[in-house]
């Protein structure tokens, strides 16, 4: 506790660092491509990944130019005609098996590396993003002997292209390699270009669990990269996780072919409030909803639709607990928030934030001291948003939280549907045929009825309209790898 | 002179712990060239009685963990029992003969069907439950529950795949069991009994009696605490099946009726062995505003 406070202040506690070590990872100084069950060196360039908290260097990575991603399909098709797409399903399942036990043997090491890598705190990655991953491909792996129940065929397409992006590099990884294994699918999977350490180590996972040779092939690059992956003539089916401008490029590249696509989008998920929620656990949930990750969630409650007579309220109670957010070492075990993944990331956060303060909404964020290096954005709150801001319309992909007003559920729903974007929404309210009427009425793929940002591969996730196509998780994940 | 080996005491498997059956009762199990192998515990009407109480006890928790959870349980199993090849292999080949190979494919069918139904375990809902469209402002929606305390009476010719192929579908949903094991080959049946005890399932979740049928079958029939018995282990033995139908009726137990010879239990599986020890709850929560 600070000393310089009284016993009697009623204040939040001061914590002492508690540092998670780096000791368990071994980073190397370059990586090259995983093709082919090993490691190549690529034909283009190379470029650097860095910690976003402290911009120090951490690899340098192989950009792979076409040629290489050509040899990745190949090696890929190889693999799919030769092993991976013959081989019955109940042995196909136990190196899936396999995989998720050495996920979850290595957690540590998975967490630390992605917490440096991303930014993100060591407490989301330990607790969240590995074992999820890990549970997918468990979950996955059951499938596999089990595709004759699916209902959607037992057939696998071939050669899936698989490009995610650096908000949960290791679990967008799951998401996409856990089902297509299953399934009898071969892969070629590019990593977002600011995080492709978990990718590389889990190519070495893949070697660990002597998964044949070929069937996990790992290319790093930026957007060139992705460009020759998703087009390239030979590839079956194109999975992507991104930006709904790049998912759209990539429907129009594959338009007229036979190429198969799931496409996980943007959002701008509303979370509503109602008047007789339990205040604090929906502002635990609204914190969840907008800050969880730094607000880099596709499906981010990153609008507030709070209703009138209980607005003053939610929002004094939402903005003492907001103060009490830890933000800084992604590696402390305390840090609620960590760094923003890219100074790029960062120039659009605070573009679109002074956009919202131009556009006279009020701006708040809590007296709170950034950290000299990395990339930095504290926690804001826009309050008086209409829906004509761009605040309100535009995926700011930041912990930034537009606060809306509604009186009436109608006028929730209204408010609520009025977006290009259909990926998720929560419901805040005590009466159950209430937040069943709204999840009828949102159009989302996802609604969460007083909770936020649950996640689980049993459950099937994915948008409506310019949320993109497809779902990922569940049965109903496994549509896309088969016929 | 050559070593004397140190030999195993073969014994029930109730609650988590392995004790003597109560009776002080044994009896001499022989291989198929008839050579006396050792003593099996042969479990009485009160082992039975004890195994169902363990088995209740322990139902709360094993039906209340996730799926998930239940799915990694269930795996870990196959994780210890591929750890343990040798000594399978040879329990099989004293209790069942046939050449090595023949007793590493039983064995490798035994550890795939646990990896099997391990992966039902948080898929079992979404392939025979679902949301029901009524006709009305209603959510309605089913899902499946395990039925209770199942007492399963095992394949008396095929000890471990037979054994497995009956256990593993009823524990995966969340029931716990009672097992009566092949009275004539018992031994692999405690020999997995000792890779459950060292897995990560919880005490009563399997229970297992060794020993003749006819002193615990009826007591596990007619117990009204026991939700549901699998007759499988009476293959063609139409009358005694049919007489513990009739015990099993008193308080409406589900019964799985005796095949009328032993499955051939190399035939992949269906749902059946699992959803007969299912039942479905369905629930009705308005939607209005």
């Amino acid at each position: 506790m600070d000393p310089t406070r009284s016993p009697g202040d009623r204040h939040v506690f001061e914590y002492a660092p508690a540092p998670e070590s780096r000791e368990i990872v071994d980073i190397r100084p370059s990586y090259g491509l995983f093709v082919g069950g090993e490691f190549v060196d690529g034909r283009g360039r190379s470029f650097k990944t860095i910690s976003p908290s402290t911009e120090e260097v951490l690899a340098e990575v192989a950009e792979a130019d076409a040629t290489d991603v050509d040899i990745a399909v190949a090696a890929a098709r190889r693999a799919h005609g030769r092993v991976w797409g013959r081989m019955p399903g109940r042995e196909r399942a136990k190196y899936l098996f396999r995989i998720a036990r050495i996920i979850q043997e290595r957690g540590r090491e998975l967490a630390v590396l992605e917490s440096i890598d991303n930014g993100k705190p060591i407490k989301e990655t330990r607790d969240v993003d590995v074992p999820i991953a890990a549970a997918h491909f468990f979950y996955y792996a059951g499938w596999a002997d089990k595709l004759e129940y699916s209902g959607h065929g037992t057939e696998s397409l071939g050669v899936a292209g698989q490009v995610i992006p650096w908000n949960f590099p290791l679990l967008m990884l799951a998401w996409k390699i856990a089902p297509a294994l299953a399934c009898g699918n071969t892969v070629v999977l590019k990593p977002a270009e600011t995080t492709p350490l978990t990718a590389l180590l889990f190519a070495e996972i893949c070697q660990q669990a002597d998964l044949p040779p070929g069937v996990v092939n790992i290319i790093t690059g930026a957007g060139e990269t992705g460009r020759a992956l998703v087009s390239h003539p030979d590839v079956d089916k194109v999975a992507f996780t991104g930006s709904t401008e790049v998912g759209k490029a990539i429907a129009r590249a594959v338009a007229g072919s036979d190429k198969r696509v799931t496409l996980e989008l943007g959002g701008k998920a509303a979370n509503i409030v109602f008047d007789d929620a339990p205040v604090d656990q929906a502002v635990e949930g609204i914190v969840n909803g907008i800050f969880f990750n730094q607000g880099h969630v596709c499906c981010a409650g990153s609008r507030l639709l709070v209703q009138e007579s209980v607005a003053e309220e939610v929002l004094a109670r939402l903005k003492r607990r907001v103060a009490t957010l830890r933000m800084g070492d992604p590696l402390d075990k305390n840090t609620d928030i960590g760094a923003i993944n890219s100074a790029e990331q960062l120039a659009k956060i605070r573009e679109l934030s002074a956009i919202g303060e131009q556009e006279a909404a009020g701006r708040w964020s809590p007296p709170c001291e950034l950290p000299e290096h990395g990339f930095w954005f504290p926690p804001t709150i826009f309050t008086g948003v209409s829906q004509a801001h761009r605040i309100a319309r535009e995926e700011i992909f930041g912990p930034v939280l537009s606060v809306l007003t509604f009186r009436t559920p109608a006028e929730a729903i209204e408010k609520a549907n009025n977006t290009p974007y259909g990926l998720s929404a929560g419901v805040w309210t005590e009466k159950g045929s209430r937040i069943l009427k709204m999840a009828n009425a949102l159009r989302a793929g996802v609604v969460w009825a007083n909770t936020f940002n649950k996640f689980d591969p049993a459950s099937p996730f994915g948008g409506y309209q310019e949320s993109g196509y497809g779902r990922e998780g569940g049965r109903q994940g496994l549509e896309a790898y088969l016929r | 002179m050559s070593r004397i080996d140190v030999r195993k005491t073969y014994k029930l498997f109730i609650g988590g712990e392995f004790p003597r059956s109560e009776s002080g009762h044994s009896y001499p199990v022989h291989d198929v060239r008839g050579r006396f192998v050792a003593n099996a515990a042969l479990a009485s009407r009160k082992d039975a009685r004890d195994a169902v109480t363990a088995a209740r006890r322990a139902f709360p928790g094993w039906s209340g963990r996730t799926a998930y959870n239940r799915g990694q349980v269930v795996y870990r199993i196959a994780e210890v029992m591929e750890d343990r090849r040798p000594q399978f292999v040879e329990a099989l080949r004293h209790g069942e003969g046939g050449t090595a190979a023949a007793a590493h494919k039983l064995l490798d069918e035994s550890i795939d069907r646990l990896v099997w139904y391990a992966g039902w375990a948080d898929k079992l809902a979404q392939v025979v439950g679902n949301a029901n469209p009524v006709a009305g402002p209603f959510f309605n929606l089913s899902s499946p529950e395990p039925t209770g305390v199942v007492a399963v009476l095992a394949p008396q010719g095929s000890s471990l795949l037979g054994m497995v192929s009956v256990v593993a579908p009823v524990v995966i949903s969340g029931n716990t069991v009672v097992v009566a094991a092949s009275a004539e080959r018992p031994l692999p049946a405690v020999t997995f009994a000792e890779v459950l005890a060292t897995s990560d399932v919880p005490g009563g979740v399997v229970n297992l009696l060794t020993g003749s049928l006819d002193r615990t079958a009826r007591t596990l029939a007619s117990h009204m605490d026991v939700n549901a018995i699998d007759l499988t282990g009476l293959a063609g033995e139409a009358e005694r099946a049919t007489a513990l139908e009739v015990e099993a009726a008193e308080n409406l137990k589900r019964v799985r009726r005796a095949p009328a010879a032993e499955p051939d239990w190399s035939v992949s599986p269906g749902l059946d062995r699992m959803t007969d020890f299912l039942e479905t709850k369905t629930v009705w929560h308005p939607i209005g505003v």
